[in-house]
């Protein structure tokens, strides 16, 4: 008789829930992105409410792992399925407030003037993250080392998106005071952009140290 | 490592036509815990056995390979087994202290070694106790019978009794198998605190106490032994397939 059903049954559905819990994420990431150029506040306030979601989420799979651990005392494998579990939950609660605050930024900004361009350039940030994020659970997914690590090396890209967005943000400022208001909360919807990318790379350095047991840092 | 405490090369081990020890090659360090880990019938407590000669003692038991404590091969013709076995000393799965009382358990060997003296004696009583950390609990009732004392203490007893006289490596075949988990806890701690001052060897079939306990974990399957290592790195990323089935519980 094989040993260990029930235990495997139940790391299956955890992992399950994190995936369903990861896409959750992925959307408030994309509708946060889409509310703030478009200035929709009704989607910002869709991805507040996802956000009370995400953490049910996060507090019933964090019970559910403290469950396993104490009852099943797992080892190796299984232990860094576990770890990894809990690492990529905290990852994706994190990215889901980082999303709150842009579109919280979102509702703050609405009606208020600003620069068309830079604009352009943060949605493009924005979609990097959200790549970043989705291609991170589908190396979650597959146990895939050279995806993880393809996925983390974006995040140069980010960080370059960033400092060059940081420049044209305070020197349109500088040009047009009126656009202040709208770029003093665009700097920090960057800088939350910018941390949701670190927090996927994080995922990624989980999944090699699930898959491989080595803990690599990434970014 | 530095030079090891104990060294062993294809070590090979047979009862008639049954080979139940393959190629074994394993330093142990001064000083360390190692715990070895497997299923019944995997050779471990046969290899435990090996290293104080204890399988001397069965019929059609055939042994080849090197055993080298401190670099001598304790397999060789001039060891005297006797004084071996005062180097090398074994603690039951059991607890088996002799009718006696607490006091004359622990005397027992250093008498059987000569030692008369009753002012000796009583220091190597209470540095023994104190060493099985359970001087405080029987200081009083030295001199009542060892049967009466719980079966945690009885198993420290035998660990008096084996530091007694003066062992540098200790062999422990699954010490607290018969005790409950709070004497097992302290027969745990006692384990952490002997390494100070001896080489220690134990054969488990907790992998939690394998994890809990030892430096280094020897995983053995069929009297091969598949993998040691770091028990950190083995409870986490063992190398082998084998030992990884073994240790998430997937097995058979």
């Amino acid at each position: 008789m094989a040993t260990r059903q029930a235990f495997d049954r139940d790391l299956a559905e955890v992992q399950q829930d994190i995936l369903r819990m990861g896409a959750l994420v992925e959307q408030s990431v994309y509708e946060s992105v889409r509310s703030l150029a478009a200035q929709d506040s009704v989607l910002a306030a869709q991805v507040i409410i996802n956000d009370e979601r995400v953490d049910e989420f996060f507090r019933d799979l964090e019970a559910k792992i403290i469950g396993l651990i104490a009852t099943q005392q797992p080892m190796a494998k299984d232990l860094r399925v576990v770890v990894t579990g809990i690492k990529i939950l905290m990852d994706l609660e994190r990215m889901s407030d980082y999303a709150v605050d842009i579109a919280q930024a979102t509702m703050c900004m609405v009606g208020e003037p600003c620069c068309g361009s830079d604009m352009a350039e943060i949605l493009r940030m924005g979609r990097l993250a959200q790549r970043m994020l989705k291609e991170g659970l589908d190396s979650y997914v597959e146990g895939n080392v050279e995806k993880a690590r393809a996925m983390c090396a974006l995040d140069d890209q980010v960080d370059y998106i960033f400092d060059h967005l940081f420049r044209a943000l305070t020197k349109s400022m500088e040009e047009n005071p009126a656009f202040v208001p709208s770029g003093a909360h665009l700097l920090y919807v960057i800088r939350y952009l910018e941390r949701i990318a670190d927090h996927a790379t994080n995922v990624g350095e989980a999944v090699i140290y699930q898959v491989t047991g080595e803990r690599r840092e990434l970014n | 490592m530095s030079i090891p405490k104990i060294s062993i090369r294809d070590l090979n081990l047979y009862y008639r036509d049954t080979q139940a020890l393959k190629n074994i090659d394993i330093d142990i360090a001064s000083n360390s815990i190692s715990a070895l880990i497997g299923p019944s019938g995997c050779g471990k407590t046969t290899f435990l056995r090996t290293l104080n000669r204890m399988n001397d003692l069965i019929e059609g038991v055939r042994i080849d390979g090197t055993v080298e404590l401190d670099g001598r091969n304790v397999y060789s013709p001039d060891v005297d087994v006797v004084s071996l076995r005062k180097s090398v000393g074994m603690v039951f799965q059991r607890p088996n202290p002799f009718p006696m009382s607490i006091y004359d358990n622990v005397a027992y060997g250093p008498r059987v070694h000569g030692i008369r003296k009753k002012g000796r004696l009583d220091e190597i009583v209470e540095a023994s106790l104190r060493g099985a950390a359970l001087w405080k609990e029987v200081r009083d009732r030295l001199f009542t019978p060892a049967m009466g004392l719980s079966g945690g203490q009885q198993q420290r007893i035998c660990i008096a009794r084996l530091l007694a006289v003066e062992p540098e490596v200790v062999l422990m075949d699954e010490p607290t198998s018969a005790l409950d988990p709070v004497s097992t806890l302290k027969i745990e701690e006692l384990i952490r605190e002997l390494k100070h001052k001896y080489t220690i060897v134990i054969v488990t079939h907790s992998m939690q106490q394998a994890a809990r306990v030892s430096d280094i974990t020897a995983f053995f399957l069929d009297g091969e032994m598949v993998e040691s290592g770091d028990t950190g790195m083995m409870f986490t990323k063992p190398v082998d397939k084998r030992t990884e089935d073994y240790i998430t519980g997937r097995f058979g």
